[in-house]
């Protein structure tokens, strides 16, 4: 858990508080720290002032404003037809075995989130995941095992 | 029919003097500016393909002080990738694009709605925007354009979806009419056109719509990019003249044992071999956004169709039955069979499902869930049984 401190504060004074400015803020917020915890979304609600049902609402509809505990690097696996045909499941028995966890679940150091989503774009060069906004493509065990390896040294 | 065979082109991502083609267009009328698109016969790029100059005719018949302009980069139809590139390599073009749709139809203002799968080019579409916008003023044309992120909604690349992310809410379709032309983006009128669209727009522009018109078929003008991907030696991304036939895109991009070609994506038809020769590419064949996926004898259809199915239940909005509960039982259907828990023959009831929610579904992404199925189903009906 973090305190979101200022972060709604200052979201706002950048995007307004209009409706329109609600995702900009929720994206600012996951964009930091990766997830939406309860206080940040009343503390938007308040900012915005609109209902915190609406907060939770809209942020519960996209995959990227995740409403549930993520660590500080989140990995998304990509499972749609081309990865899945070009060895996912290899890339995700790999980040398995490194990190410990299963899909779905975060590092008890809260470090790491391994997660699967749908179509990221890199049909041609994949297998592909991304790292928070990063994509890594043509991926293998071993390349995957060496970024993994890398972030974990951040 | 007309087959024009397999034809490279580039016009996509050819460098161009953008301030030239921006002058040329700015010197036109609007009435100048649509007659050139409508001319030319183009098509948008997205994958539903209406005609780009219909629709900003309708808009710039409104009489509205607020227009917009909305520039879809929602790329989220699996297996297409072409947005991405093209906005990596050639932003110019599509702010530029936006910029003469906004001159046809009225509009001073434009947003990118940018799906957030590709946050990592923002820094870099910033930079350039921020050239551009200075281009536009030395010019001295009044024109703004903003980013707006999506969040990982496929759902979003739906317009109605897309302008209600925008104005902050959950991303699910509205009832149509109103069309976006009327009532778009905050309820104003509102031209949605496609990343490629717009570009091949400001191609229009600098070459004239007669020579665009040189390309392509009849009903289908022009040249596309295409995204490859599957079973090719050669996935990635390739402009190709509108107009072959499956066969010669398999004999260019094939392993030499491709079985079927998916195109359009998820949403799109699934062409077995034995059709290759007598399917076009386009819209007098099968439409496609540019998604392009092979297929080899190895790989079995019904994983296709099954991670397919997945993708869809996932992604539907929810908000209508026939689509939410039609998804999961098409998944949950072939599940059965393929495990002998239903009869072959349910096949059939799971058919006449499909054809419902193409009939029943709010949207899009509801009415295109059965062209997948059965045109896999139809084609590799004893990959699903056995």
């Amino acid at each position: 858990m973090y305190q979101v401190g200022n972060l709604v504060k200052e979201l706002s004074d950048k995007h307004g508080r209009a409706r329109e400015s609600l995702m900009p803020i929720l994206q600012g917020i996951v964009q930091k720290h990766n997830y939406l915890t309860d206080e940040a979304m009343v503390e938007v609600a308040r900012e915005l002032d609109i209902s915190a049902a609406e907060v939770y609402g809209t942020a519960s509809f996209y995959t990227f404003l995740d409403t549930q505990v993520k660590g500080k690097y989140v990995i998304r696996v990509c499972k749609t037809i081309t990865c899945s045909m070009k060895g996912k499941s290899d890339i995700i028995e790999t980040l398995e075995e490194i990190l410990k966890i299963k899909v779905g679940e975060t590092t008890p150091d809260s470090q790491f989130s391994l997660i699967e989503t749908n179509c990221i774009g890199w049909c041609h060069k994949a297998p592909a995941i991304l790292i928070n906004e990063m994509p890594y493509t043509e991926l293998t065990s071993e390349k995957v095992s060496e970024i993994i390896k890398d972030y974990m040294q951040k | 029919m007309e087959n024009k065979g397999l034809n490279k082109v580039d016009l996509i991502f050819e460098k161009i003097d953008n301030r030239e083609v921006l002058e040329k267009a700015f010197r036109m009328s609007r009435e100048e500016i649509i007659r050139e698109v409508l001319d030319s016969g183009l098509k948008g790029r997205g994958g539903a393909g209406f005609p780009t100059g219909m629709k900003w005719k309708f808009t710039a018949a409104e009489k509205s002080p607020d227009k917009y302009i909305v520039c879809n980069a929602d790329e989220g139809e699996p297996g297409t990738f072409k947005d991405r590139e093209i906005l990596d390599r050639v932003s110019n073009k599509v702010h530029g694009g936006m910029a003469i749709a906004g001159k046809a139809i009225g509009a001073k203002k434009g947003i990118v709605y940018l799906r957030g799968e590709y946050r990592y080019l923002l820094p870099k579409l910033m930079t350039e925007l921020d050239a551009f916008q200075k281009q536009i003023k030395e010019i001295g044309y009044d024109f703004n354009i903003e980013y707006r992120m999506g969040s990982g909604a496929y759902i979003c690349g739906e317009e109605s979806a897309l302008f209600e992310s925008i104005e902050g809410k959950r991303g699910e379709p509205r009832n149509k009419p109103p069309y976006p032309t009327v009532s778009g983006l905050f309820d104003k009128p509102t031209s949605i056109n496609n990343v490629e669209t717009l570009v091949t727009a400001m191609m229009i522009m600098k070459h004239g719509a007669k020579n665009f018109t040189q390309y392509g078929t009849k009903d289908s003008r022009g040249s596309k990019v295409f995204s490859v991907s599957g079973d090719t030696p050669t996935p990635g991304i390739f402009e190709l003249e509108l107009g072959m036939t499956v066969q010669q895109f398999v004999n260019e991009f094939g392993d030499g044992d491709t079985k079927a070609v998916q195109v359009g994506g998820a949403s799109g038809f699934c062409v077995p071999r034995k059709k290759f020769a007598e399917t076009i590419i386009g819209f007098e064949g099968v439409p496609t956004g540019g998604s392009m996926k092979l297929f080899n004898s190895s790989r079995s259809m019904y994983n296709v169709l099954h991670n397919y199915l997945d993708f869809f239940t996932e992604e539907s909005c929810g908000q209508c039955t026939p689509c939410r509960v039609g998804c999961q039982q098409l998944l949950k259907g072939v599940e059965k069979v393929k495990k002998g828990e239903a009869k072959s023959t349910y096949l059939n009831e799971l058919i006449k499902l499909a054809d419902t929610m193409k009939i029943a579904a709010k949207c899009g992404l509801g009415q295109s869930v059965g062209n997948a199925f059965k045109s896999i189903v139809g084609n590799f009906r004893e990959e699903i049984i056995y």
